[in-house]
């Protein structure tokens, strides 16, 4: 076994670790932490199924979003779109048989990646065109961007320009899940892509990539309209009363 | 007082995005609250030694305490939806009024010393120490945020800057730097009873005075009843409302519907203030012993329902926080909401054919509406999401003829605030509140030219106060703004003289 495959799969298992544990550490602490008062942005619904309706929205067709900046919407949603699509043509990678939808989803996959990429680059855009988005942006915007569109550009050149192996890449994968270290084919494509995302994985619970978890939690969107139904008190606040 | 020369901006005939323009208010700062004034309600008296520490720790305790502030610290991506929606941002060009950037203040020192990135890549991350400068900042943009939730409803992730004005303002409270007008106000509804500082006897004698007026105007004998044992209602309504102008006018309003209802009602001298500063200031404790006096008044006066004057964050705190911070109301009658707002009983009645009107008594006006940012984004009326924005305007339908709405964008809950909410209605603040207005004002000023809009009706004290200073900066007549009851009082038939 060579050095470059296992320092992969060390790589992998490490960004794997940070990834889940960082993650759960990031949720335990949203969990932990109580809301004391009702704060929903109204008019918002009065039934958990109207809030789990607004969650849905929120999340599939960025609704907030949309109100309020177009080019902003169609570009994010290009994007997450495609990322999603991208996501599920890659499971390709870890399954053995694969899933029939993954089978289905494959032909648009291939193509999502350019509108990943393009929504990307929307984006990116916007942080030179538009001053206020200008004014806003930090080094660790651009770097997001930077290295999102390096995957997405290392990934569409593999299927485009320099094919790589990927049933040896699918070995490893699979092996990686197995605990049994396959060969890594060794183009620099490939290594560059897998290290990138393997990065992507590590960054993700310390950086602002935790908005896709944190939608979930923010008490404007997840709380119903039901203030005057139903005392909402926390512990802390709840100790207020004994005094 | 002496407020350094500004120009008010140009009303444009469609709205206009502002170029940035760096540091533009960066001059914009409230007095600060005197050392009495703050150890008066249980704030350090100033900055002493070892505050930046003391601050950090108060915003760790905060991050364990409010999941909005903990999950909002993390999920900003710096989208830029938000950028173009702060009616600050629109009327100053400052960037720092950007809610993202606004937001940043503080996401710059909670990454420094509560993450990963921050700790050991400042730079990357924009992650900053708390010092003398970043507080300087704190204390200029925390106090331009009018707390009003715009940005919110804008943000893919429901981000409320709001949450983190006031989690700033009560960490600079904790270290001794306090707002002195809000706090001031806090002081005074604690000793006397209501912001404006009326006690007792002058409220008395104010009441009784709008009774002699009111007879004068009406030949009928309505009644401002003050601490009546055993009223079925209690109404709680912002203290303006019983010496400024137009907000006297809705509380004439208020006493005519009950008087051609027949429901028995009282104020009450210890719970003589609606309004609540404890929510600007984001302390809960402060914000649930103001909400306290009302309930312990109530239980004083027997009543059995609570309704809530013409007041935005007053209605959000008795809404959406009161059931909270000192329910339950199993003790007040069952059949009705608890509180209620004045515009939920008037327009019940109404609907119930209880209240009859001359609309044409009010046909020297053609109105509008504002919806008041508290009402709209923080609460509701009715059972219906939404209710805030038909039952005022209902009202308004049934008392006047001629109505227009102002744009879609600037109404419900995309409407902007008046300029001077979340405890910035203070001469110290006029620049900000001048420039802040010119978002409602383009709004208004629009349906002034198409349908000669001549009265702006609104539901809250704030506003109230807000736009009658603020119009004339624009050219508008300073009587233009009014509450609803206004005009609710005008219209309303009393039964004939006797």
């Amino acid at each position: 076994m060579s050095g470059l495959s296992l320092t992969y799969a060390a790589l992998f298992y490490l960004a794997s670790a940070i990834f889940v544990v960082g993650l759960a550490l990031k949720i335990g602490g949203y969990l932990r932490t109580p809301a004391p008062l009702k704060i929903p942005t109204t008019p918002a619904p009065t039934t958990t199924t109207g809030v789990a309706l607004r969650m849905t929205r929120e999340v599939v067709l960025f609704e907030s979003l949309f109100k309020s900046s177009k080019w902003t919407w169609i570009f994010g949603w290009m994007f997450h779109g495609a990322l999603l699509l991208v996501l599920l043509r890659h499971l390709r990678y870890f399954q053995q048989p694969v899933w029939p939808p993954v089978v289905f989803v494959q032909f648009f996959g291939i193509y999502a990646g350019f509108a990943m990429v393009a929504g990307l680059a929307g984006l990116w855009a916007r942080r030179f065109l538009v001053d206020r988005v200008r004014y806003i942006s930090t080094p660790s915007d651009h770097l997001h961007l930077a290295l999102l569109i390096a995957i997405g550009l290392s990934g569409l050149s593999m299927r485009f320009v320099a094919h790589t192996d990927v049933v040896a890449l699918k070995a490893f994968m699979l092996g990686l899940m197995r605990l049994d270290v396959q060969p890594l084919p060794t183009d620099p494509l490939l290594l560059l892509h897998l290290g990138l995302v393997a990065l992507l994985m590590i960054v993700f619970p310390i950086s602002k990539l935790m908005h896709a978890p944190g939608l979930f939690f923010s008490p404007t969107r997840n709380q119903a309209d039901t203030s005057r139904e139903a005392r909402h008190i926390a512990a802390w606040a709840a100790a207020l009363e004994k005094k | 007082m002496a407020t350094a020369a500004f120009e008010t901006p140009k009303l444009k005939p469609y709205p206009v995005i502002p170029l940035v323009a760096e540091g533009a208010m960066a001059h914009s700062k409230p007095y600060v609250a005197s050392p009495a004034i703050q150890t008066n309600i249980g704030f350090p008296g100033e900055l002493t030694e070892g505050w930046e520490q003391r601050a950090v720790a108060k915003m760790g305790e905060l991050l364990g305490k409010y999941r909005s502030l903990r999950v909002y610290m993390d999920a900003c991506v710096h989208c830029g939806a938000c950028s173009d929606k702060c009616h600050y941002f629109l009327g100053t060009g400052d960037p720092k009024n950007m809610p993202v950037a606004r937001q940043d203040l503080m996401r710059g020192v909670y990454r420094r010393y509560f993450t990963f990135a921050g700790k050991h890549f400042p730079k990357l991350v924009g992650a900053v120490d708390m010092t003398k400068d970043v507080l300087d900042d704190w204390w200029r943009y925390y106090n331009q945020c009018s707390e009003c939730r715009r940005c919110s409803v804008f943000c893919p992730y429901g981000i409320d800057t709001a949450e983190v004005t006031m989690a700033a303002r009560e960490i600079m409270d904790s270290v001794g730097l306090g707002q002195k007008y809000a706090n001031e106000i806090i002081g005074k509804v604690h000793r006397i009873g209501n912001n404006l500082g009326i006690p007792e006897p002058a409220l008395a004698d104010t009441l009784l005075g709008l009774e002699e007026d009111t007879k004068e105007e009406t030949g009928i004998d309505v009644r401002f009843p003050l601490d009546i044992e055993g009223a079925e209602v209690l109404v709680v309504t912002p203290s303006a409302d019983f010496f400024s102008e137009p907000h006297v006018e809705s509380l004439i309003g208020y006493a005519k519907v009950f008087h051609a209802a027949g429901i028995s009602w009282t104020l009450s001298s210890k719970a003589s203030e609606a309004g609540n500063f404890g929510l600007f200031i984001g302390n809960y404790e402060q914000m649930r012993n103001i909400s306290l006096r009302v309930k312990e008044a109530a239980l004083a006066l027997g009543v059995k329902r609570i309704v809530i004057g013409e007041c935005g964050h007053a209605w959000r705190v008795a809404y959406s926080f009161w059931n909270t911070l000192i329910g339950p109301f199993d003790w007040l009658d069952p059949r009705y909401p608890v509180p209620q707002h004045i515009c939920e009983f008037t327009h019940d009645l109404i609907q119930r054919g209880a209240l009859q009107f001359d609309k044409d008594k009010n046909n020297d006006r053609i109105v509008t509406f504002h919806d008041s940012c508290n009402v709209a984004r923080a609460s509701r009326m009715g059972s219906m999401p939404g209710g805030q924005f038909v039952i005022p305007r209902e009202i308004i339908k049934a008392v006047a003829n001629r109505f227009h709405d102002m744009a879609p964008g600037t109404i419900h809950e995309a409407t902007f605030c008046c300029g001077g909410g979340g405890g910035l209605l203070t001469d110290d603040l006029l620049e900000l509140r001048v420039k802040g207005a010119l978002p409602r004002m383009e709004a208004l000023k629009h349906v002034v030219d198409e349908h000669g809009v001549n009265f702006m009706a609104t539901i809250c004290a704030i506003c109230k106060a807000q736009f009658s200073k603020v119009l004339p900066y624009y050219g508008f007549d300073m009587s233009m703004v009014g509450g609803v009851h206004q005009l609710v009082g005008k219209a309303i038939r009393l039964g004939t003289p006797h």
